[in-house]
């Protein structure tokens, strides 16, 4: 039986279909869960998609973070459930407290919308164990608020750690230190801007690395591969 | 009836790149002494007739939901408590 991944849908989000649709490319069965909702439905692990959830309201993903679905992803994580956020994703887990530091506008302002370059910096989470550690791959980027932005204390603690997760190679929006993404301390919460679930098929995407991304997660829930990595 | 207005700003060592922005057309409108511009939002308030503990629960507001303290600071200001 294969693992179900839940992607949640906010009033306001746009890739919900497309990380569903990742999920299942990369062997998993996506599961949808609706934003009121506090049920997780028994999946097994939980991808927040990018958009506009609320439309953006005060700060991107700030009232996400109040939302009946967030408790209990908040409480799952803590007990170890894998949590991927992409773009609004990422964004809804800095403003919940789920991962460090904040998304802030791009430095020149404009939106971006194009491959992103980046760099794998760890495998040493729930989502990326399947990548080999300095390796490239290429997803989508699409946004206009995408600056990481964290305090020099913070930023040296991720990196000291091993939690840049993703670093940029060629910065798209002014990001502190080139990052692309993060993980929180346990290994099982990662948040990025650019996007895997649209790097999945040669058809539609720049590459299809990005399904190493949903293959990460699975080998993690069946224990396939070796454990090194997220169990420190 | 309390009102309270909170303002929100990016803190000091954060980029504002509207401001910057901003900061960049004032010598099209002719000002040419201006050295920064910053930009942050206000937010107006207005409690129940007989609500309870107006600061605190501005506080709370504040501090939780309308700013991020990662990137922004707030200061309250109430009238008519």
């Amino acid at each position: 039986m294969s693992a179900r991944v839940g992607v949640v849908t906010f009033p306001g989000s746009l890739d919900d279909r497309d990380a569903a649709r990742a999920v299942r490319l990369a062997g998993g069965e996506p599961v949808g869960l609706w934003h009121d909702d506090a049920a997780l439905a028994s999946v097994d692990a939980v991808f927040l998609p990018g958009g506009f959830s609320y439309g953006d309201a005060l700060r991107c993903g700030a009232i996400a973070r109040f939302s009946q679905v967030m408790d209990t992803v908040k409480a799952a994580a803590a007990q170890g459930m894998p949590v991927l956020g992409v773009c609004n994703g990422f964004q809804v887990l800095c403003e919940s407290h789920l991962l460090p530091g904040a998304l802030v506008r791009n430095a020149h302002l404009r939106y971006r919308n194009r491959p992103a370059r980046l760099r794998v910096e760890t495998a040493h989470t729930a989502w990326t164990r399947l990548y080999e550690p300095g390796s490239e791959v290429v997803f989508p980027a699409k946004h206009g608020e995408g600056r990481y932005v964290a305090d020099e204390a913070v930023l040296d603690e991720l990196e000291a750690s091993g939690r840049v997760v993703f670093r940029y190679l060629d910065n798209p929006n002014g990001s502190m230190r080139d990052i692309a993404g993060v993980t929180n301390e346990a290994g099982n919460v990662v948040g990025l801007m650019p996007h895997p679930e649209h790097a999945v098929d040669e058809l539609t995407g720049p590459s299809t690395d990005g399904l190493g991304i949903v293959a990460s997660v699975l080998a993690h829930l069946t224990g396939a591969v070796d454990t090194s990595g997220v169990s420190r | 009836m309390a009102r309270v207005v909170v303002d929100v700003m990016l803190k000091s060592e954060i980029l504002d790149p509207q401001g910057e922005a901003v900061l960049g057309a004032l010598p099209r409108l002719g000002v040419n002494d201006v050295s920064s511009v910053r930009i942050g939002k206000r937010v107006e308030i207005e409690f129940d007739e007989n609500a309870q503990n107006v600061e605190e629960q501005s506080r709370v507001i504040a501090d939780q939901l309308l700013a991020n303290p990662v990137i922004e600071s707030f200061s309250l200001s109430i009238e008519g408590a």
